[in-house]
């Protein structure tokens, strides 16, 4: 019996969330006395590996097929059912990213398996199996109870604290079966946004609102981001003006992200926006309107103007990074 | 081309929440119902294509007791050709997923869309669910979408981009932020019209729950707000750095 986790990888290289979701699965996989064990696409590097077993996993699974063209969600969720069934595990754990929330579910109906996503933290009961997750757009958290056999669980990144078990890693590598018919939707063209940092990944977010007046005006987030090695995000508003593109609209209908800090500047704290941030560890608002509900939820508030504040505070942050 | 769009029905954004029966069911008193925000996005994007000449019929599903036609007939106010509803509670999303590929299967449908996620619970495991029960590709998280004939082609975020698929008929996709940009507003006309559409009732296949939400909790309250002066950001840089440790 096993816990087995999906790791998304890029290129071989994994990200911090591969050790979140490893130091996850070593809790669960410790409390219920089985393996902890990891299964990926493609090559990955050996020292990657060697990262892998100082979270836990024991065993790593590569998946080498020729048939795998490029993303299916079909494909992939069939080999990773595959692999699970063949390592008895009795808990499956993906992110909950792109790629966690497009195989979950497959996986959970080939597995008979009940899916929680959004999961926040270890389950407070194994029997009956009961887990913490997030509910209406952050607005909310719910406790769900599995009763299948196999779970499904896919981990909210930024909700796990990264703990070290350092154990011996094996890699194996696996072929699967590709289903026929799954690249009837058949991956054209893949394009990386140019940014470093995609507003998931980053633990430190700045976002701008209205308050910010126009697209020009962001040269000033953009280098408060680079002092501080955050993504740039944005209100509703502002990509539904177009003065950002979509994919950094945080809120309750766009990204909901738990960053470390949340910077919100010109953001005045709609409800909807409020929901999709409030799992910010720390908040920073400034705004103009001392009444604006940005500062209910912000840890810390300066009520000014952005473009006299911001400039000001990208050469104090200037300062600071240079004597720390 | 058939089209079936899953339709859910789900308390305003604006909604505050609130839990009753010792916080293990969701309080919908006096809280406004509406179509999930990324299915009137995928529901607005079918009708554009079908106004700009693609020969498409539309119909809406959802799973749900009888208070959730009010928001089938908004889906058919919009345009939607017609409207289906299960009529069971939707506890569980095995259970409405499996609810949805069986009224796939007794219609003559080319693809099914649905929105990313509900803004209720996030599932958003509907979609791959349903694909998976019926054994058809899907394309999650799609922010762009067109029928070119035979084929369609979309757009699905990934993580730091995009990629593009083609797709051969059947999939299920599901739409989220800007598979149309502003959501259709229905017209007196399409009111008018929707009040004469049937919305046909089935009732639900056996399938088990293996999921149930047992309890409810609010975030926990902040604590008040600290406020430093515009003219003193560098107490800001230390806070930040000596109190919250984030920098």
């Amino acid at each position: 019996m096993s816990v087995l986790i999906y790791i998304d990888n890029k290129d071989g290289l994994l990200k911090k969330s591969a050790f979140e979701l490893a130091s996850y699965g070593f809790e669960i996989a410790k409390n219920t006395n089985v393996d902890t064990l990891a299964v990926t696409f493609g090559e990955i590097a050996d020292e990657q590996v060697k990262l892998l077993g100082k979270y836990g996993v024991k065993k790593v699974i590569k998946i080498i097929n020729p048939q795998l063209l490029g993303f299916s969600a079909q494909a992939y969720s069939s080999v990773i059912s595959e692999v699970a069934l063949k390592e008895s595990a009795k808990i499956v754990l993906f992110g909950n990213n792109f790629d966690g929330r497009a195989f979950s579910p497959r996986v959970a109906v080939k597995l008979n398996a009940g899916l929680a996503p959004a999961v926040v933290k270890l389950p407070s009961s194994y029997t009956p199996f009961i887990v913490k997750k997030r509910a209406f757009s952050g607005k909310a958290f719910a406790d769900i109870e599995l009763s299948s056999e196999i779970k499904v669980l896919t981990l909210n990144q930024n909700s796990f604290h990264i703990v070290e078990n350092p154990v011996d890693t094996t890699v194996e590598t696996f072929a699967g079966t590709v289903p026929a018919g799954a690249y009837a939707v058949k991956p054209i063209e893949v394009t990386i946004n140019s940014e470093k940092l995609s507003v998931t990944d980053a633990e430190i977010l700045v976002s701008g609102g209205r308050g910010l007046k126009g697209p020009e005006n962001w040269g000033m987030l953009e280098e408060l981001a680079g002092i501080l090695g955050a993504a740039t995000c944005c209100s509703r508003p502002v990509s539904d003006l177009g003065w950002r593109p979509h994919y950094e609209h945080v809120g309750q209908t766009g990204k909901v992200v738990a960053p470390n800090l949340y910077i919100a500047l010109g953001i005045s704290g709609a409800i909807q926006h409020l929901a999709g941030v409030n799992g910010s560890k720390v908040m920073v608002a400034v705004n103009t309107d001392v009444e604006a509900p940005i500062f209910e939820a912000a840890d810390y508030g300066i009520v000014g103007d952005v473009f006299d504040v911001v400039p000001k505070l990208n050469q104090a942050l200037k300062k600071f990074k240079e004597s720390n | 081309m058939k089209v079936l769009i899953c339709i859910g029905h789900v308390p305003d954004t604006t909604s505050k929440i609130r839990f009753t029966d010792n916080a293990s069911k969701f309080d919908k008193s006096d809280i406004q119902f509406i179509i999930g925000p990324y299915e009137e996005l995928a529901l607005t994007r079918l009708l554009d294509i079908k106004d700009a000449g693609t020969d498409l019929h539309i119909t809406a599903v959802n799973v749900g007791p009888v208070e959730t036609e009010a928001t089938l007939r908004k889906a058919l106010a919009m345009g939607a050709d017609e409207a289906v509803r299960v009529n069971a509670e939707p506890l569980d999303a095995l259970f409405t997923a499996k609810q949805i590929a069986e009224v796939y299967k007794k219609g003559t449908y080319d693809f099914i869309v649905t929105g990313k996620e509900s803004i209720d619970y996030n599932g958003g495991q509907v979609d791959g669910m349903i694909a998976e029960i019926l054994g058809i590709p899907s394309i999650p998280s799609a922010s762009k979408f067109e029928i070119m004939g035979s084929v369609a082609k979309a757009e699905r975020e990934i993580d730091g981009g995009k990629e593009v698929v083609e797709a051969a008929f059947p999939f299920v996709i599901a739409a989220q932020k800007g598979f149309a940009i502003d959501p259709r507003i229905p017209g007196m006309r399409g009111i008018m019209a929707a009040r004469k559409k049937e919305i046909l009732v089935f009732e639900p296949s056996e399938q088990a729950n293996i999921t149930k939400i047992i309890h409810h909790y609010l975030p926990e309250a902040k604590s008040a707000c600290k406020k430093v002066a515009a003219d003193n950001v560098e107490e800001l840089v230390r806070l930040l750095h000596e109190e919250a440790k984030v920098i």
